[in-house]
């Protein structure tokens, strides 16, 4: 039999395609066009690649870009677990598990720059729960002088404001299990630790990449957060990608510069998502294969 | 198009991507791509490999202009060949 095959649905991509240009692809030319330039007021003169190089060997910015790494990774390997975890112990059915997700939920909806005023308050010494608390317990904690102080704030905000959302994720992949699979265990004993393993791990694959995809995507990029509550203090102890880019781009209008990093910052995160997506598609895709082998 | 601060080399370079992935739609059309196996760790479509060479390019481009003191016609060459290996065993 020959399948027909018709490609005009295509067309009904057009109006996105127009969308995306305008919004992403022409912006994203325009800062190429930057990147090789020497931008004074309203004369721009061709530098070639100078402000690549001089980009990619300014210790600033990569040290920036290792404290980026390692928050990231940071933050994913706290928040995936902790979402699965939350997932599993939230109530299945009745006002209950309304009225948990209602709560659950509540750190996304707070604004960026609220998230970083709120903790801001909540880490002082003087007039901080968490701030003082600490203190009393006879720690000195200051996320303004000490670093690691300021770092494992950063980190707890991030895990309060975001592993709601892998929590969420989770927990609509963990609804979409057919009772079946959970029967079929039962009959087997399987032990809670299988019927995880195998069931439920598997079948949460798909809302974990996205749910790991958006956390590094969005940690990667992030800005107001550690903007606010420290200022990428002490020091620049704190200071992550987005914010050293905002200095040199608005604080001291290096555009060209700016540009430059701006690709290198682009490539990092297309890479870095292109890896992520690529090995978790492909696992899946090993593990279908073996068992329609295996059957 | 003064407000975009067009350069010819960048020009240059957005026109031959342009001009890729139009090639790349034509032959699509004539002969539709099939998923296969090189020696890349997973299996690719063409696009796949366009995608992949492209990128490794952009990294190569970086770490010439960045690391070396060789010439980006050099970076070029390279991955102009690298990119054909990709496109052919990848």
């Amino acid at each position: 039999m020959n399948k027909v095959e018709n490609n005009k649905a295509w067309f009904l991509v057009l109006p996105m395609l127009l969308l995306v240009a305008f919004s992403a692809i022409i912006p994203l030319m325009t800062v190429v066009n930057y990147s090789v330039q020497d931008i004074l007021g309203r004369s721009a003169f061709f530098v070639g690649s100078e402000w690549f190089v001089q980009t990619l060997n300014d210790s600033r910015l990569q040290s920036a870009l290792m404290r980026q790494f390692a928050f990231s990774f940071t933050i994913l390997a706290i928040q995936v677990p902790l979402g699965i975890a939350i997932a599993l112990l939230m109530p299945k059915k009745g006002w209950q598990a309304s009225a948990v997700l209602i709560l659950i939920t509540l750190p996304l909806l707070v604004p960026w720059n609220v998230v970083g005023s709120m903790w801001q308050i909540f880490t002082r010494g003087d007039i901080g729960l968490m701030g003082y608390g600490i203190r009393q317990l006879g720690y000195p904690y200051n996320i303004t002088r000490n670093a690691s102080d300021a770092w494992i704030t950063i980190i707890i905000m991030d895990v309060w404001h975001w592993t709601p959302l892998i929590a969420l994720l989770c927990y609509s992949g963990l609804r979409a299990i057919p009772e079946a699979y959970y029967q079929a265990a039962q009959i087997d004993r399987a032990s809670k630790w299988a019927v995880f393993r195998y069931i439920q791990l598997p079948k949460l694959t798909n809302v974990l990449v996205i749910g790991v995809l958006l956390r590094f995507m969005h940690s990667f990029m992030i800005y107001a957060e550690p903007f606010v509550l420290t200022g990428g203090g002490p020091g620049s102890s704190t200071t992550f990608l987005s914010q050293t880019l905002a200095t040199m781009a608005i604080g001291q209008q290096d555009l060209g510069p700016s540009a430059a990093f701006s690709i290198i910052y682009f490539l990092i995160i297309l890479a870095v998502s292109y890896v992520f997506y690529v090995t978790i598609m492909n696992m899946q895709k090993d593990k279908a294969d073996n068992i329609s082998g295996g059957a | 198009m003064q407000w975009m601060v067009w350069t010819l080399p960048t020009a240059i370079f957005f026109s031959s991507i342009a001009s890729i992935l139009a090639g790349m739609t034509v032959w699509q059309v004539i002969s539709p791509t099939v998923e296969r196996k090189g020696f890349l760790p997973i299996a690719t479509t063409r696009g796949d490999r366009l995608f992949i060479g492209l990128l490794s390019s952009a990294y190569i481009h970086l770490g010439v202009v960045g690391f070396t003191d060789l010439s980006l016609w050099l970076a070029l060459g390279f991955c102009v060949l690298w990119m054909a290996i990709l496109m052919r065993w990848g």
